[in-house]
């Protein structure tokens, strides 16, 4: 029960400062919402009705949430509660045109599994990091996408893939990359390196490993890199970005199979593009900061 | 299955035989009982079966979970990484079985003068039966190379065998201790009088007896650490389990899973369908009073 009266304090302090903040958008928004009469607050199927709960990885990281751990938090390195980072300024926007104030957001701690097996959610969707595809298609829905996704390389600095800028100056490093990321994909399916890449469950164990030199290099989604090579390592370095190969990959929250709360979702993102919220998001917590050579193919 | 059929009417092995397999049906073994323990259990499995098939969520793990095109898929990958965790096993095994041998006789060292070396003998099967196997790996997977000692091997295969090694000597050592208190002292004693020294007779007199009795624990605790070879993929190695769970995120279905687990039983039952005979000729010779 102190938990919970701990969280509902600090909801009520974010409230105030989030008051404090910009509340000049508010209009608009109010208006968008009340033209979309299905997609009214009231109307919507929820897991816990006037709260909007949203799945995602505990611990997650820079540059998807950041703002630290405020006291009683239940997540650890950063709090998606906090507004900060990529991801949770997205979520609360999102939720902004969906109609709910920033106190009627939740954030559950859910594993990567959990995100996508069969069966009844206790989240709304989840929002970490996952990649369309279309085999994924297949066991959730997706929303549109909201952010459009690069892989990385983040090598040892005295490695000799340290200075690589082509796709062949890897074919012989040992890689690794996180069980079940679209970044193994690309290693097995782009780069091919001769030595059969080292597979992690998390990042944080991929990371040790690259601490240790068990692997030369690992590759991740591009703003993670950049905080892996500029924040966590000290003997790191962010080789470059990857190509696109095929279509170009994207970010989109995972919802139950069937939740029509993703037509909904989906309207909302499209008019976050619109009126450039999404874009002047990437810009603040993405762009600004991370800076990478392009490796050749 | 030739110590059923070659052995003499009078001999106890088809005695035994015959009242182990009238155990498993749970009568004495006539047509009649094998005739209700077949329609009990195809009545039971149907229940299983209709109670699953019906249930609401059905349809949705019937695709996450039996899709026969993504079994068939996957299943020649998986296969291949099955390879790996055969290697680990079988290398680890060979190790195992000297190095526990080998605490389990320190540890049975008689005397005040040995005090020490049974002490760090206890002290090691204590805290390596203790640690969860899968704690053991990450620790020296992660933190032996962390070390950065030059010499000193940072290769995850390398440490994820180390720690099964080290875990299963301690529940193998054990093993082989109760085989050795399991020979009577007259035995030894008799070795003594005949002139051997202390260690010919542990190694002519005491092991030979000992070893023999244990084989059927020592096959169980092989079978539980062929399935723990998966907790290497912790670490980084790709054998069965992580390519399962490779093939599982990318089509989002547990389907792979199966395969895996397929092939894990598959490995298993040859060795417990051994144990198990081991057990049956065991039970033979010592009712047929032979000299083992």
């Amino acid at each position: 029960m102190r938990r919970l009266a701990l969280i509902a304090a600090f909801f009520l302090l974010a409230g105030l400062a989030a008051g404090c903040g910009g509340g000049g958008g508010d209009d608009n928004d109010a208006a968008a919402t009340t033209t979309q009469t299905s997609c009214a607050k009231d109307q919507l199927e929820l897991v816990s009705s006037g709260t909007l709960t949203i799945g995602t990885g505990n611990p997650e990281f820079s540059p998807w949430y950041e703002g630290g751990t405020p006291n009683g938090s239940t997540f650890e390195v950063n709090d998606p509660a906090t507004g900060k980072g990529y991801e949770s300024a997205v979520a609360y926007a999102l939720a902004r045109k969906l109609g709910f104030s920033k106190e009627e957001v939740q954030w559950k701690a859910v594993s990567f599994n959990q995100t996508f097996k069969p069966g009844p959610k206790d989240f709304d969707f989840a929002m970490q990091q996952i990649s369309y595809n279309p085999q994924r298609a297949k066991a959730v829905d997706f929303s549109e996408s909201y952010y459009e996704v690069n892989q990385a390389l983040v090598a040892l600095s005295d490695k000799p893939i340290a200075s690589a800028t082509t796709i062949a100056d890897l074919k012989d490093a040992k890689l690794g990359a996180v069980v079940g990321t679209t970044n193994y994909d690309y290693v097995v399916d782009n780069i091919k390196p001769s030595k059969k890449p080292s597979v992690y469950d998390t990042l944080s164990d991929n990371v040790a490993a690259l601490k240790n030199g068990q692997i030369d290099g690992l590759v991740t989604d591009f703003p993670t890199a950049y905080y892996i090579a500029n924040v966590q390592l000290s003997n790191a370095k962010l080789v470059g970005r990857f190509p696109t190969v095929g279509t170009q990959e994207h970010f989109g929250l995972t919802f139950e199979k069937g939740n029509p709360l993703v037509g909904c979702v989906n309207k909302a993102f499209a008019a976050l593009k619109q009126d450039g919220t999404l874009d002047r998001l990437e810009q603040q917590w993405i762009t600004s900061k991370a800076h990478a050579p392009l490796i050749q193919q | 299955m030739d110590h059923e059929q070659g052995a003499r009417p009078t001999d106890p092995a088809v005695a035994a035989a015959g009242s182990r397999r009238s155990r498993i049906l749970g009568g004495s073994g006539d047509t009649r009982s094998v005739a209700i323990a077949v329609t009990s259990t195809l009545v039971f499995l149907g229940a299983v079966v209709a109670v699953t098939v019906t249930s609401p969520g059905w349809p949705a793990v019937r695709d996450a979970f039996f899709d026969g095109a993504i079994f068939s898929d996957t299943f020649p990958e998986i296969a291949e990484a099955f390879l790996l965790n055969i290697r680990i096993f079988l290398i680890a095994e060979a190790f195992i079985l000297v190095f526990a041998l080998f605490i389990a006789v320190l540890r049975s060292l008689p005397g005040p003068v040995f005090f020490p070396i049974r002490a760090i003998a206890i002290g090691y099967t204590d805290v390596f039966r203790g640690i969860p196997t899968i704690l053991v790996i990450y620790i020296l997977g992660f933190g032996a190379p962390a070390l950065q000692l030059s010499g000193v091997p940072i290769s995850p295969l390398f440490w994820g065998v180390v720690a099964l090694v080290l875990v299963y000597s301690a529940y193998v050592a054990e093993v082989y201790r109760a085989g050795i208190e399991s020979v009577h002292p007259s035995q030894e004693a008799a070795a003594r009088s005949l002139g051997l020294s202390r260690s010919q007779s542990l190694r002519f007199v005491v092991l030979p007896q000992a070893v023999r009795r244990v084989v059927p624990p020592l096959l169980n605790d092989f079978i539980g650490l062929q399935k723990d070879s998966a907790l290497v993929a912790l670490i980084g190695p790709v054998e069965a389990f992580r390519q399962s769970q490779i093939e599982e995120s990318a089509s989002f279905n547990f389907t792979p899973y199966l395969a895996t687990a397929l092939l894990f039983v598959l490995a298993t039952i040859p060795l417990a369908r051994f144990t198990d005979w081991l057990i049956a000729r065991d039970r033979r010779r010592q009712l047929a009073g032979r000299v083992t």
